[in-house]
């Protein structure tokens, strides 16, 4: 598998606080890897090095083939992003938010205009492209939201809590989107608080205190730590990190 | 009773979002009853309702016996609330919170310190931190003290593990298994799943109606059909081809595992055939209880 | 009273662990009357003038050289038109004009008296009145020296005419201008955000839900600010005072009494602001907007409302600072006492209570 993700070493301090220490995984073409992590283990940090918008303190790092220091602008056309609490413009209208991220990454007209098509007809939101997005349900929402994300055919996608507060069978929905665009080789790199979405993925990273504390599929880590479940590995995990209060 | 909703009520802009339709329910005391939902289900204008910032549009309902109109003095008095986006003073620190609260709801630290003994000595390293500056989990765990710190009967927690970690978010429900060793009424809600089988009873929840109430082991109980469990590592690949199976009823992805069921009833040979025919050998199927999961995904379907 | 207590103590808490809350509540009244004081400076140099001479005689001949003396004034070219005076003051190129009339000694002579014309730029109202006094100051010298001792004296009299700006507003008119200014922004703009913080933070929910009384939140959220404001207030008097020369001329007790009427108008709006406003962002735009801006334009401090059309008149009587800036005028710089502001006191007064009593019914014990 060829891999999309190389880093080495990456570290983040901020003062004498290393958010992220020494951080070293590949992740291939086509993955969906979880990252996951306790509050303040230094998940975003590491997320927002990946994505460009952190500068590493020491480390080397590329993504999609791009140096990570200096091809910043690069990294950005070819990369995705969705949050829980960033993404689509509640007083535009379904077809108007698709037009408008296809224009940030510098889209011809007729080029979005097909996208358009094509992806309110996945998502069978045909019917709704002049409805405003703040008179969806949450859970198209979060839909929409990621197939914007991925409207620029970028090679990786990062998800940030992607399914907070939607309901199981949404969510299962949403998952379905993630396994379809990983299968035309989109990246996924994914962050969660339900463990049983960790189970999803190909392979998953546990951060602990600002380090790598686990890498594997899910299967074989809870061969490893003698677990039933990813949330008896997590517990065990991260049971005893020291950030905290942090 | 500690709590009882009777045909509750609630509608936003002039009658044309109903927020909550009709519920009713009762919790008794020393339970922890669970209102399990995602959001928009109308878990967060209950609690306002039962806890006297919202006025329903019809129904009753009363809380230790006070009604929420007209005692809502009484109410506001002897209850904990959290709320879901409740965030303390992140100007703060950790004590001058608690002081605060505790002030404000006319007691002091000293005089209830046993009730939230557990959980403040967690955070009492932490004290001279401003809120702000403390982790997801520990300010839930400061906000519960807050919440608590004045002895109420019944403690309405609206929404307080979302978006704190599954270890924080385990230790978070320790504590109010404590509580309710006290005798302390718990009203809580989440959206996580795994969390509602540590509810004594819940009430699963759905676009402002209530899909069902009882205790965990009954709604699992409860589940119509028989139940499969496909583990492969092709989960995608199986996915689609168990869903494009004729028989197939529902099929959705599970943890590590698929989860089937089917219209007729059928066996693990029979499914393991289907898939083998279709290329896939590498799996294992096998008949499964449901989790509560199971349950609200087989209810919101219908 | 503990319960009290306590929430004010909270309040302080959050104004002083805030730097750009305290930097808005201490820097503001420090910075804006430093900044009128040197920007308004009474120092008078070089200041270019015209001396338009249509007698030619030998009476404005001495005039003039005294005028040209003085290291007050740069005389520029004679210039002799008054489309060319009119330019030359249009285009900035002088701050005064001095004319002499045709036959101006022949009337000194023959009739005792003759009147020099002087013209002043009063945009720039201290310089206008600093200049003319100078001009007045050097022939009244010219009369006193130049007359016959056994004669009666001769009268030259200036005739000083302001042009943009007649009633010279400026000067130490600008003082109670900033003193209406910072009361109100402290008063208003932070109050009503430090309500709607709560309601943003979740936190109101819990207060609602307390025994805490919503009188005691709202005088508990009011209490730092009225102190706040009292002490600005007297920073802006001591700075006044020491820096800019004023002189406070009424009683100081009458001054603060009303400052403090005025300070509880101005926190009766931020709370009534603050009761339809549901984010931080809001209470900002509508403290900024409804009450920055007139207190700017219409309350007679930067513009003479007795010069607006008549609807704008009437719009600025909605505006409390207009009363509190007619007070603070009377009392501060006339030197006047109560009998002289009791009409404005009592319009502040009935603005107050109205507020108040439509916040505190408005004041919601629940959410909706």
């Amino acid at each position: 598998m060829e891999p999309v993700i190389v880093t080495e070493k990456l570290t983040k301090k901020f003062d004498d606080f290393v958010a992220a220490n020494e951080l070293t995984f590949e992740v291939g073409k086509g993955e969906i890897f979880g990252f996951l992590g306790a509050n303040g283990a230094g998940k975003t940090t590491a997320m927002r090095m990946l994505c460009g918008l952190l500068k590493p303190s020491s480390g080397k790092a590329t993504v999609t083939g791009f140096d990570i220091y200096t091809q910043t602008e690069q990294i950005k056309k070819n990369i995705g992003y969705m949050s829980q609490k960033f993404s689509l413009y509640d007083n535009l209208t379904v077809k108007e938010n698709i037009r408008f991220y296809g224009g940030i990454y510098g889209m011809r007209r007729k080029e979005i205009a097909v996208k358009t098509d094509e992806l309110l007809s996945m998502l069978q939101l045909q019917g709704e492209a002049k409805t405003l997005v703040s008179e969806l349900p949450l859970g198209w929402k979060q839909k929409l939201a990621f197939s914007v994300s991925i409207v620029h055919d970028p090679s990786i996608v990062f998800l940030d809590e992607p399914t907070g507060g939607v309901d199981p069978v949404t969510r299962r929905q949403f998952w379905d989107q993630i396994y379809y665009a990983a299968d035309k080789g989109v990246t996924v790199f994914v962050t969660t608080h339900y463990m049983d979405e960790a189970e999803y993925c190909n392979r998953v990273s546990i951060m602990v205190d600002g380090v790598i504390a686990a890498l594997d599929s899910p299967a074989a880590l809870k061969k490893q730590y003698h677990s039933s479940s990813m949330q008896d590995v997590f517990y065990q995990l991260a049971r005893n990190a020291k950030r905290k209060a942090d | 009773m500690m709590i009882s909703v009777s045909h509750i009520t609630k509608t936003y802009n002039k009658g044309t979002i109903h927020a909550i339709n009709d519920i009713s329910f009762e919790v008794e005391k020393g339970e922890i009853f669970g209102l399990i939902g995602p959001d928009g289900a109308g878990k967060t204008s209950l609690f306002r309702i039962l806890t006297t910032l919202l006025l329903a549009d019809s129904g009753e309902a009363k809380v230790n016996d006070w009604d929420v109109v007209k005692d809502y003095k009484k109410i506001r008095n002897g209850v904990g609330y959290m709320p879901g986006r409740f965030s303390l003073y992140q100007d703060l620190s950790v004590e001058e919170n608690l002081n605060f609260f505790a002030t404000i709801f006319d007691t002091t630290i000293e005089e209830n310190y046993h009730l939230i003994k557990d959980i403040y000595e967690q955070i009492e390293p932490f004290k001279d931190r401003r809120a702000g500056k403390l982790s997801g989990g520990m300010k839930q765990k400061l906000a519960l003290c807050c919440a608590l710190i004045h002895k109420p009967v019944v403690l309405f927690l609206d929404e307080p593990t979302t978006g704190v970690d599954s270890v924080s978010r385990k230790e978070f429900w320790d504590m109010l298994m404590k509580l309710k060793a006290q005798e302390i009424t718990i009203l809580v809600s989440t959206p996580y799943m795994d969390e509602a089988v540590l509810c004594d009873r819940l009430a699963l929840m759905q676009e402002g109606k209530i899909l069902t109430i009882d205790t965990p082991e009954k709604i699992r109980a409860s589940y119509p059909l028989q139940l499969f469990a496909v583990k492969t590592n092709h989960t995608y690949k199986v996915l689609n081809e168990l869903r494009n199976y004729k028989d197939t009823e529902s099929c959705f992805a599970f943890g590590d595992s698929i989860h089937v069921t089917f219209k007729t009833p059928t066996d693990e040979k029979t499914i393991s055939k289907y898939l083998s025919d279709k290329g896939d050998t590498d799996l294992t199927v096998e008949k499964i209880e449901p989790t509560i999961e199971d349950s609200f995904i087989q209810m919101l379907k219908n | 009273m503990r319960q009290l207590f306590v929430f004010i103590r909270k309040e302080f808490l959050h104004v002083f662990r805030d730097r750009k809350s305290l930097l808005m509540l201490f820097g503001l009244p420090i910075t804006q009357i430093v900044l009128f004081g040197f920007a308004l400076s009474n120092e008078i140099k070089d200041s270019k003038i015209v001396i338009a001479d249509y007698s030619r005689d030998e009476v404005t001949r001495k005039i003039t050289e005294k005028i040209e003396a003085s290291r007050y004034f740069d005389v520029e070219e004679n210039l002799q038109s008054a489309q060319q005076l009119e330019a030359a003051f249009k285009k900035g190129k002088i701050k005064m004009a001095v004319i002499f009339p045709e036959n101006f000694a022949e009337d000194l002579l023959h009739s005792k008296k003759a009147t020099v014309q002087v013209i002043a730029d009063a945009s720039d109202p201290n310089v206008a009145t600093a200049t003319t006094t100078y001009i007045t100051q050097i022939i009244n010298d010219y009369n006193m020296t130049s007359g016959n001792a056994s004669m009666q004296p001769l009268q030259i009299i200036p005739e000083v005419r302001m042009l943009y700006n007649p009633e010279l507003k400026g000067g130490p008119n600008f003082v109670p201008g900033v003193m209406a200014l910072v009361l109100m922004l402290v008063c208003t703009m932070m109050t009503s955000v430090a309500i709607v913080k709560e309601k943003e933070l979740g936190t109101m929910e819990v207060l609602l839900v307390s025994p805490f009384k919503p009188l005691d939140i709202i005088i508990s959220k009011l209490t730092p600010y009225l102190i706040i404001s009292v002490m600005n207030l007297f920073i802006i008097l001591i700075l006044s005072v020491t820096i800019l020369d004023l002189e406070i001329k009424g009683n100081i007790f009458l001054l603060v009494f009303e400052s403090i009427l005025f300070i509880l108008t101005s926190l009766s709006i931020g709370l009534f602001l603050s009761i339809n406003a549901e984010t931080q962002q809001a209470a900002m735009m509508g403290s900024m907007m409804g009450m920055m801006l007139p207190t700017l334009l219409l309350t007679g401090f930067m513009f003479p409302v007795e010069n607006m059309p008549l609807p704008m008149q009437w719009l600025a009587n909605l505006v409390p600072s207009r009363w509190y800036f007619i007070i603070i005028k009377k009392v501060m710089l006339k030197g006047l006492g109560f009998s002289s502001v009791w009409k404005e006191s009592l319009i502040l007064i009935s603005m107050t209570i109205f507020l108040f009593t439509i916040s505190l019914r408005k004041f919601k014990i629940r959410l909706e």
